[in-house]
């Protein structure tokens, strides 16, 4: 008897997450693909409903025109293409700045080394807006940065920084560099360094070393922080809204202009749901990357 | 006394020993504390030489400066007549095995093995080959295929004992080789080990804090503490000759007595010491001076049970069996002499039962050979 509240004890915490996934992740996955699938009408809310009944027959009317329309224009596969682009691009540029920062912090003395860690975290403490903000006033045609690149005479006239693609990337890489140094910083942690003494006796040179046997026993913290700067960077809205340009056509803020400027929630729904299929994909990568690893270490 | 058929020195009989290996007052700071401190050493061509110390005693650091890991602050190290000591690890044609083995987890054992052969871009079946003869070597031929994490603690060992020896390295250095395996394991591989070595003939430095592995595996031992060399010798000399109070402690049990020289003889010395109530007459080469000040060291295996008191007036005493030890193959036996000195005294067990050996609370008299036991004069 005594075993029987241990044993739902067990069940309930397995329970409370799938049900807090199924309550705020399925469910309401599954309504916005249900829209998805509905046309857009005048009237609130503003889609036309699934299932009618009418003269008796009850009847499912599933709208495919939305996705097909997705595809017809152009604007839409552009900007899925480019926030591809930009969530690929900004990830390689973490990996290869957060990959030394990573390898710094472990080496560096243990006293300094929470110091250094904390210095990473410590701007997430802040509103995620107000840094955002806080690159305009650094990036703007009259802007610190500019200001400091007159004033030392590197340059003439102000650099067009903000409202361009660059500013996007310097964004992004900026707010998910954290995201990506920690679980690198796992994995160096967990490396074990006679490995490298054992490489280096071996005759391996210092680079030979690093391709060799450092980056393949880190990959691990590599996929991780990929993953996590990735995914969120796909959707990306505030930074390539505030940061961008009018070219900056990310789909993110798509889904956002046919979400409250065209009010079409049955298109928007449809990008939504594109777009997590195509996320889909990076993170049952992921899955089975994580799988071999789980099988190569005991 | 573990086995020591391998101690005879190849080369006893040459008149000036060949030197492969020089160090040359090497020391090494760590923040202001010197881990090695000024060590010079000569290690001779095919030799199998042991560090052997306590944990801290600077050993491994002395290893690590052999292998390239640390670079010394001051000092000399000559490989085969070349200074290394400035060389980077990957260009030392030195090769170590590591105490925790350092297999790359995410390969082989055949890539572990042919990973240094990879990094002197030798040709695919030149590697493959070498790296088949060194499989057979450590009769891991069947492993090729596994990844380190299938293999038992021995097999790991017989891989990175082959990964260290397929370079044909000129040195070969191995950091608390049986570290990482069990007692029974341990005896096992100590000697094979050993025979692969010299089949093999590379010249060998390792680095243990086990006296036992050390004497079985090595030709000569060098004792370290606090950085500094105590006494380098074979084992016999290092367990009989022992040249201070560290070396005689380190390695095996000893009693010790303080002592004053009373007659010093071209041959013989006298002492007598006050914890003894007779004198001690050591007849091996001494020098020393009367009235000196030295230690006398007994091993507890050199003293022999006599019925009564002998007449003889040196070379004896006499105490109660205050406890006994048995350990099977003999027993030790802690004696109270009239001094109140407590020593100890290890007989063998001749008989299964207990006849004709001392117990609890016996008068016992003991007595030892003349050159028996030494005289240290720190």
């Amino acid at each position: 008897m005594s075993l029987l509240p241990r044993f739902r004890g067990r069940q309930l915490v397995i329970a409370l997450p799938y049900a807090w996934l199924l309550l705020f992740f399925l469910i309401p996955f599954l309504i916005v693909l249900k829209i998805s699938l509905s046309e857009s009408v005048l009237a609130i809310p503003p889609y036309s409903q699934m299932l009618s009944f009418a003269d008796n027959q009850l009847q499912l009317l599933l709208n495919f025109n939305n996705y097909l329309f997705l595809l017809s224009d152009s604007l839409y596969i552009q900007s899925y293409l480019q926030s591809l682009q930009v969530a690929s691009v900004s990830t390689l540029l973490c990996l290869l700045i957060g990959y030394p920062l990573a390898w710094a912090i472990v080496h560096s003395r243990p006293s300094t080394r929470n110091m250094l860690l904390m210095l990473v975290i410590l701007p997430s403490w802040t509103s995620f807006l107000i840094r955002v903000y806080a690159w305009m006033g650094i990036l703007g045609n009259n802007g610190f940065l500019n200001n400091v690149l007159l004033a030392l005479g590197m340059i003439d006239s102000p650099l067009q920084i903000l409202n361009t693609n660059t500013a996007v990337y310097i964004g992004i890489v900026y707010a998910y560099l954290p995201f990506m140094v920690l679980p690198l910083y796992t994995a160096l942690m967990r490396l074990d360094y006679s490995l490298v003494e054992a490489a280096a006796d071996l005759g391996a040179r210092p680079w030979k070393t690093l391709l060799t046997v450092i980056i393949p026993l880190t990959r691990g913290g590599m996929i991780a922080g990929a993953m996590l700067v990735f995914i969120p960077a796909v959707g990306e809205f505030v930074i390539p809204e505030l940061l961008g340009g009018p070219d900056t056509l990310l789909i993110g803020r798509v889904l956002w202009q046919e979400f409250f400027n065209n009010r079409d929630w049955p298109v928007a729904a449809a990008v939504a749901s594109i777009m997590l299929l195509l996320l889909m994909v990076p993170i049952m990568w992921f899955h089975h990357s994580q799988r071999k690893e789980l099988e190569g270490r005991p | 006394m573990p086995d020591n058929t391998h101690n005879q020195d190849p080369l006893a009989g040459k008149a000036t020993p060949e030197a492969f290996l020089e160090i040359q007052g090497l020391s090494k700071l760590f923040d202001g504390y010197a881990a090695v401190d000024d060590v010079s050493l000569t290690i001779r061509r095919g030799e199998i030489f042991a560090l052997l110390g306590a944990s801290g005693c600077g050993k491994s650091t002395l290893l690590r400066l052999l292998a390239g890991f640390e670079r010394p602050d001051q000092g000399q190290i000559l490989l085969d007549g070349h200074d290394i000591a400035a060389v980077a690890p990957y260009d030392r044609p030195i090769n170590m095995m590591f105490q925790s083995y350092a297999l790359f987890p995410h390969m082989t054992v055949e890539a572990n093995i042919a990973f240094g052969l990879k990094q002197e871009g030798l040709p695919k079946a030149e590697i493959a080959e070498r790296v088949g003869e060194m499989l057979r070597l450590v009769q891991m031929t069947d492993y090729a295929r596994r990844k380190p994490h299938q293999l038992s603690g021995g097999q790991r060992q017989r891989v990175a004992l082959a990964r260290s020896l397929a370079k044909k390295p000129k040195l070969l250095l191995l950091d608390e080789p049986m570290g990482a395996l069990d007692k029974k394991l341990r005896e096992e591989m100590q000697l094979e080990l050993v025979n692969i070595i010299e089949q093999v003939g590379v010249t060998c430095v390792m680095v243990t804090h086990d006296q036992e592995e050390a004497m079985t595996m090595a030709g000569r031992i060098a004792i370290m503490d606090k950085g500094r060399l105590i006494q380098v010798g074979k084992p016999l000399d290092i367990y009989e000759y022992p040249n201070c109070r560290y070396s005689a402690e380190f390695i095996g049990s000893v009693n010790l007595f303080d002592g004053v020289v009373a007659r010093d003889e071209p041959d013989t010395c006298l002492v007598s010491c006050p914890e003894l109530e007779h004198p001690v007459l050591v007849n091996h080469g001494q020098s020393v001076a009367e009235g000196q000040a030295v230690t006398i060291a007994i091993r507890p295996e050199k003293l022999q049970l006599c019925d009564q008191d002998l007449p003889q007036d040196d070379n004896w005493l006499s105490g109660e069996v205050e406890d006994v030890a048995y350990l099977g193959s003999l027993s030790v036996y802690h004696i109270r002499l009239a001094s109140g000195k407590r020593i100890m005294a290890t007989l063998p067990n001749r008989h299964r039962s207990h006849k004709g050996n001392p117990t609890w609370g016996e008068r016992v008299s003991l007595r030892w050979e003349a050159d028996s036991c030494a005289v240290l004069q720190d």
